[in-house]
């Protein structure tokens, strides 16, 4: 996918000025949040988080053994596994499969590994006709659009502006009845499930002892993919190996309560194997493409933690930023808190300045992250990063160089800020508010700044004492 | 005992009488408040922003100027936080101080909740008469589990009525320099927090924390409000507000 994470401050901007999105983002608001503080309770949330995140550690820490076990059993199965070490070796791979089945057109199931890879271009490139299958993404594909969310990828979108696509792209009259809307939609799919050469889907989770690939869905869709079409291609990130089904276990009972709030979701699909003798569906031929694209990089490095997350959006969901800016501000795959760690990290760190800067550091998104990814802390580590490697602004760098040596100096220092406060007392108006602060406007072309006393605390307490 | 006032940069420069509605909380609470008077910074600023180097310094020199008191408090959960928590970052097992450090963190903590959970304020010694709202500042409530502490201490003043305001937990987009760096962002957060804030009829938000105090200050009164007072909880608690 096309990268614009550089582009991040206009593209914010714009979005901030976007009445119609800001409407859209204000009505959604909270929804997944508040669906999500209902379900919490209904287990032991935190010892659970701690397992999971003890349970996905395990498996990160042996990576390599896990994928082979992995490899291992689902090859049994009849299961062939790939694997590529970048984004474009992943679509070559996937492809040549596409050309080895004489596949025409392939209907996908949700998979934002496809996103990072750019699957559907290079499909078509190819000559294969990739259909989107989940509600969302059918949206994002017929309105050439970019999921903005990991979860609900056209959260961005409101209903009104569907039924007007849909006029636009189907022909048919206007609808305003949600049901109907998707009723429309299912008509569309619904012969391309039954023509469909192959099925293309992600991989929430790959389990090592059998051999099976998870995915955790909500329309259905992604089980016709996987069992209707004589081919089914799962793509997804190496990291996804979970040693044993109790491993799965554990990630099912956070994964949909941190997502959706759902106890569990409507479908869990566990993929094992091909159609064996007997068996009535599951397709002819499946392969497995393990995607690396700068995953193994992260570990062992003070980054591997965040090769724990699951994907369920709690983060962006809870941001106080997201929230504001929504997620195409971003401008790559992943939104949020946890695109503002992986993005630098996947895409360069180059490339993504904005993204770890532009944080409160309010830290709710590592307090609902169900396996206790620190996010705050690796966006401060890449913070930390882009200084050593002088990537801020030469002013900035200079500025905390020397509030620290400042610092250290406390006569200096007493000397400074007396000067200060006095001198900033006199840029306040008869209310004791700064309108325009010099080096500030940030702050003041949008707020006052409260002026200060004019006398520092040490000052006024050196004086009390005598 | 000996508390150690950690003044915080902020109170010291902006709002200096915080500080002392501080000492006069904690000497009313029995204790003999001492004022480190070469301190400074806690080192936040460049730790969020990634100059680990500068951060490492003044963490340093804090631990030095705090060794020898009983107690450190601060009136803010933010700088609190970054003492108790982030501190363990800095100085990792190995660094000569470490030892140091760890008795400091363990005596660390944010004004409210020294006065309700080392303290056991009996009473509080202010008076206040009027409806408040609090806002819950990220640091203290998220890093160190300031929430009821502030309420309990309020909620024990007879003039004071707590209204909470939606979403009261929900960051005011301050975030240090992400507020300069990214203003238009902080503000469209601040804008529903201010909104917040003025749905519950309060005359006064409540809070622990001088970054959000002037973030929030500085919205109401440039969109207009004039009326909705921005109250540090020491201010109230004091009497001094």
């Amino acid at each position: 996918m096309q990268v614009t994470s550089m582009h991040f401050k206009a593209r914010a901007t714009e979005r901030l000025a976007d009445q119609r999105l800001q409407a859209t983002l204000k009505k959604v608001g909270r929804g997944f949040a508040n669906k999500r503080a209902m379900v919490v309770g209904e287990i032991a949330f935190e010892e659970t988080r701690e397992a999971a995140k003890e349970r996905r550690n395990r498996a990160l820490d042996n990576l390599d053994v896990w994928i082979e076990k992995f490899e291992e059993n689902a090859s049994k199965r009849g299961v062939k596994v790939l694997y590529a070490e970048t984004t474009q070796a992943a679509n070559a791979l996937i492809v040549e499969i596409a050309k080895r089945h004489d596949v025409k057109m392939a209907v996908k199931s949700k998979s934002m590994v496809s996103e990072e890879t750019g699957l559907n271009d290079a499909l078509e490139a190819a000559g294969v006709v990739p259909v989107e299958t989940d509600l969302g993404e059918y949206i994002v594909q017929i309105s050439n659009d970019h999921p903005s969310h990991i979860v609900a990828p056209i959260i961005h979108v409101s209903q009104e502006e569907i039924e007007d696509l849909f006029v636009k792209v189907h022909g048919t009259p206007k609808q305003t009845d949600a049901a109907l809307l998707t009723r429309e939609a299912r008509d569309i799919l619904r012969p391309k499930f039954l023509s469909a050469d192959m099925g293309i889907s992600g991989g929430n989770f790959l389990i090592a002892e059998t051999g099976s690939v998870c995915i955790v869905t909500n329309e259905g869709n992604g089980r016709m993919c996987t069992t209707m079409p004589r081919v089914h291609v799962a793509m997804t990130g190496i990291e996804k190996v979970l040693p044993t089904l109790e491993d799965f276990a554990t990630m099912m009972r956070l994964l949909p309560r941190s997502a959706t709030g759902q106890s569990i979701s409507n479908y869990v699909s566990m993929l094992t194997g091909t159609r064996a003798e007997g068996e009535q569906d599951g397709p002819e031929h499946m392969y497995v493409v393990l995607v690396d694209a700068g995953r193994s990089k992260l570990l062992g490095t003070e980054f591997q933690e965040m090769l724990r997350c699951i994907r369920c959006g709690a983060c962006m969901n809870h941001c106080p930023v997201y929230a504001k800016i929504g997620g195409h501000s971003y401008g790559w795959v992943y939104p949020g808190p946890m695109g503002s760690v992986l993005t630098p990290n996947y895409i360069g760190i180059e490339n993504a300045l904005d993204l770890p800067q532009a944080a409160t550091m309010c830290g709710q998104c590592a307090v609902v992250c169900p396996v206790k990814i620190p996010l705050p802390d690796l966006m401060r580590k890449l913070r930390e990063q882009q200084m050593d490697m002088g990537l801020r602004p030469w002013k900035e760098r200079m500025g905390f160089r020397l509030w620290a040596w400042a610092a250290q100096r406390p006569a200096f220092y007493a000397l400074m800020t007396k000067v200060a406060v006095r001198m900033m007392k006199t840029w306040g108006n008869a209310a004791g508010m700064i309108r325009v602060l010099p080096l500030g406007a940030g702050w003041t072309d949008y707020r006052d700044m409260p002026a200060p006393a004019g006398k520092t605390f040490r000052e006024m307490y050196a004086a009390r004492k005598g | 005992m000996r508390v150690g006032l950690f003044v915080t940069c902020l109170v010291d420069l902006m709002r200096p009488q915080i500080g002392f509605a501080a000492i006069k909380l904690l000497e009313g609470a029995g204790y003999e408040v001492v004022v480190p008077a070469t301190q400074t910074c806690c080192g936040q600023p460049g730790y969020n922003s990634g100059d680990r180097a500068g951060a490492l310094a003044l963490a340093e020199k804090v631990i030095g100027e705090f060794g020898n008191c009983d107690y450190v408090v601060a009136p803010s959960g933010s700088c609190g936080g970054m003492i108790k928590t982030h501190y363990a970052d800095l100085i990792r097992a190995g660094h000569p101080l470490h030892a140091q450090l760890q008795a400091l963190t363990a005596k660390t903590y944010e004004l409210t909740d020294f006065l309700v959970n080392v303290a056991k304020l009996a009473a509080v010694p202010g008076t206040y008469a009027g409806k408040i709202t609090y806002h819950d500042c990220c640091s203290g409530l998220r890093e160190l589990g300031v929430k009821q502490q502030p309420r309990a201490l309020l909620g024990s003043m007879p003039g004071v009525e707590i209204a909470e305001m939606k979403h009261c937990e929900e960051c005011c987009g301050f975030g240090g320099t992400f507020a300069v760096k990214y203003g238009n962002i902080s503000d469209a957060i601040v804008t529903e927090k201010c909104q917040n804030i003025q749905a519950t009829g309060a005359n006064a938000v409540v809070l622990g924390d001088l970054g959000c105090m002037l973030n929030i200050e500085g919205k109401l009164r440039r969109s207009g409000d004039t009326s909705t007072r921005v109250l540090h909880v020491a201010q109230v608690l004091a009497g001094e507000s």
